[in-house]
């Protein structure tokens, strides 16, 4: 996200040290790292390996199995979408239509110039205040293509 | 002091009690009144939030929904000794939304300060535990057994049968999973508790964590719920640092360390020996079982997995007694189930009633019909995995049993109504695009079947070979159901076959079947 670090060896390496002794620590390891570098970059993947005494290909497929984790930085602002049962009944689909439109992205895409990233999450709790939104982090209920427009412009990325 | 409450929910902040909270500190300190601001969990009454409740010799005095906007007026209107004000909602427990519901797994959620000890132990906090360090590991069984409790996951499962089956497996080392993946849309229970009382799944697993002698825990927390992890986080170090759990359970009892890991966007971790897979550090792959996990579970050990609902229940049924928890509730199905109302509906939220309660009383009594003011439809119950139902199964009630035989689930007791816009047809397509984009690829029926699914009901929204094509998905529900290792695979067909059961015209796109649908 909007203030995540450039990629650096050294500092992987520390984030890895400081938590590999966790029991099954590979799921931490990989969300310290996206926390830090915004992404987990293919070059973390043999030092998760070494350290915790596995194979590349396993941390791989791990790195590769959860949604979370991404290969690449998204953009500046990443705008979640809830697309499950509860939103769809109070018109989640036509919102995605609308949001895809105002941001210019297609779904599960980051825009060209890296301003904003929207994505599909399925359910975010939030499904008595349908349609939900999560905007770098933070929750939004109720929100309508009104809604939606005044946080876009809130963040002033909209198209 | 007067202590004003505004939630830290992460629904109340969704739609503005964040803000709400900063302008009532604002105005408090420009008119140089001191209160004393609690940001307490959520009440439940979610079309109410962001809900303002102020401490009054009278009790407890609700406004909501409040906006930044209101709150010059509600000071206007004294508001903080309870004054009169068109947002009003006069003492919260007279509220009949909240009134007339069982609270027992809920009854601190949104009184207390989610993270104040001190407001923990006044609210009847420990006690549970502190009779359960009383008892022998095996009584402990033996009372969560009478207590009727079975697995609020989904499943329905004994709560007390699987622990009796972890204390009597031999190991030197035992663990307590808490299943907090809460994947299934439509609900909300978990973390409403994670954020609004936390302390009471630390003693619950604390509980089960005596009960068949593990020393460690950990809570596996779906990455969607981030306030949540914040929240059970700090509760985790505060209940440490204050000695209640970690070296020695409320000092006196045997050691037990719990530790909260968050899980990485994959709805089939929900599912148990995919959340254990998960927690060593692996894809989350289902297991075949047997072993189960309560003989062999997490690292090879014996394992009790539950999901939060079941082991946040667990201390009130020691601080009350089993036969208390028992006495609510129909048939097998003991006690209460906390039930989120969502989707298309007025007042949603969460409502806690002993089973036996209708889905009619819930939607058309507490919920008032749908949100959107147009006719009821449908409603589906159980997350994404269970059925559709229409008008003429609103009167089943909510027990076990009941939603076995019209071929449905309670679940993890989510309840999602749709009103006349609903297209069930679309719905089953997703169902089959969930599980398509879900499935673990373990096996070929989930794997495969689910994209086939989905074609073949596109096909029928075309009119393509409609004949050919239904008895293709029923025959592909019917492999689902019988070839798939776990229930991603084997219950998507729920929500599949009662749409069509139930719903036959949204199938049925030829054009002669279409004005009364396309009418609006
Ligand atoms: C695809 C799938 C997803 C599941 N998701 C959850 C979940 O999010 N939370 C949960 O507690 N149980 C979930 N379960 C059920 C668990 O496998 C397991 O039955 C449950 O955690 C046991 O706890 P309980 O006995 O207390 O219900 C899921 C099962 C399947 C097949
Ligand atoms: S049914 Fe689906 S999710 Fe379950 S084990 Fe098989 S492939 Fe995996
Ligand atoms: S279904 Fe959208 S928040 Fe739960």
């Amino acid at each position: 996200m909007a203030h995540a670090a450039p990629f650096d060896r050294e500092i992987a390496r520390n984030v890895i040290a400081a938590l590999k002794h966790l029991p099954g620590a590979t799921l931490p390891i990989l969300h310290a790292l996206q926390d830090r570098f915004g992404y987990v970059d293919a070059d973390a993947v043999p030092l998760i390996a070494d350290a915790l005494n596995l194979s590349r290909a396993e941390i791989h497929g791990v790195v590769s199995f959860y949604h979370d984790f991404r290969d690449a930085p998204a953009g500046d602002h990443v705008v979640k979408l809830c697309r499950a049962e509860a939103c769809q009944s109070m018109g989640c689909r036509d919102l995605e239509r609308h949001a895809e439109a105002r941001l210019g992205v297609a779904m599960g895409a980051t825009r060209a110039d890296g301003r904003a990233t929207l994505e599909a999450v399925y359910c975010l709790g939030n499904c008595a205040l349908s349609p939900a939104v999560m905007i770098d982090g933070e929750l939004y209920g109720r929100v309508d293509a009104a809604r939606f427009d005044e946080l876009i412009d809130e963040l002033g990325v909209g198209r | 002091m007067i202590r004003t409450f505004v939630p830290i929910d992460a629904a109340a902040l969704s739609v503005g009690a964040g803000r709400v909270a900063k302008a009532i500190a604002e105005a408090a300190a420009a008119r140089g009144i001191a209160i004393d601001l609690v940001r307490n969990g959520s009440r439940g009454l979610l079309w109410l939030e962001p809900l303002v409740e102020v401490e009054t010799p009278a009790g407890r005095v609700a406004y909501g929904p409040v906006a930044p906007a209101d709150v010059t007026g509600l000071f206007d209107a004294d508001f903080l000794n309870g004054g009169a004000h068109a947002l009003s909602l006069g003492l919260t427990e007279d509220i009949p939304y909240l009134k007339r519901q069982e609270r027992l797994t809920f009854a601190r959620c949104g009184i207390v300060d989610p993270l104040s000890l001190e407001d923990y132990r006044a609210h009847g906090g420990w006690k549970g535990l502190e009779k359960a360090l009383t008892l022998t590991g095996a009584e402990i069984v033996e009372q969560v057994t009478q207590s009727g409790l079975r697995g609020r996951g989904g499943a329905g499962f004994p709560t007390g049968i699987k622990w009796r089956t972890v204390l009597n497996a031999p190991a030197d080392q035992k663990y307590v999973v808490c299943n907090a993946d809460e994947g299934d849309s439509g609900t909300f229970a978990d973390r409403m508790l994670m954020e609004g009382d936390p302390y009471a799944l630390i003693e619950g697993m604390a509980i089960a964590a005596i009960a068949v002698g593990a020393t460690l825990g950990f809570v596996y927390i779906r990455s969607e719920y981030p306030h949540a992890f914040r929240t059970f986080s700090a509760a985790i170090a505060r209940a440490t640092e204050a000695g209640l759990i970690g070296a020695s359970v409320l000092g006196t009892g045997p050691a037990f360390h719990l530790e909260a890991r968050l899980g990485a966007g994959a709805y089939i971790c929900g599912e148990e020996t995919s959340l254990l897979e998960s927690l060593e550090g692996k894809r989350g792959l289902v297991r075949f079982k047997p072993p189960l996990p309560a003989i062999e579970g997490l690292f090879g050990k014996p394992t009790i997995v539950n999901n939060l609902v079941s082991l946040a229940t667990v201390p009130v049924i020691f601080e009350k007694g089993w036969e208390h928890y028992r006495d609510f509730g129909m048939g097998r199905s003991r006690g209460t189930l906390p039930i989120q109302l969502a989707g298309n509906i007025k007042q949603g939220g969460l409502i806690e009633r002993a089973f036996g309660i209708t889905l009619r009383e819930l939607i058309e009594d507490y919920g008032q019909g749908t949100a959107s003011g147009r006719p009821f439809r449908a409603v589906q119950v159980g997350g994404p995995l269970g059925a559709y139902f229409p008008e003429a199964l609103l009167d089943t009630p909510l027990d076990y049993e009941a939603f076995a035989a019209v071929k449905g689930m309670l679940g993890h007791g989510g309840v999602v109504v749709f009103d006349d816009q609903v297209d069930l047809a679309e719905q089953a397509k997703f169902a089959m695009e969930f599980c398509a984009e879900e499935s673990c690829g373990k096996c070929t029926p989930c794997r495969i079947g689910s994209t086939r699914g989905a074609e073949v009901i596109d096909k029928i929204i075309a009119d393509e070979e409609r004949g050919n094509n239904l008895v293709l998905l029923a025959d592909l529900c019917t492999l689902m159901l019988d070839g798939s290792l776990c229930a991603l695979g084997g219950l998507t067909p729920y929500p599949v076959l009662s749409a069509l059961t139930h719903f036959p015209d949204d199938f049925d796109r030829t054009a002669a079947a279409r004005p009364a649908r396309a009418a609006e």
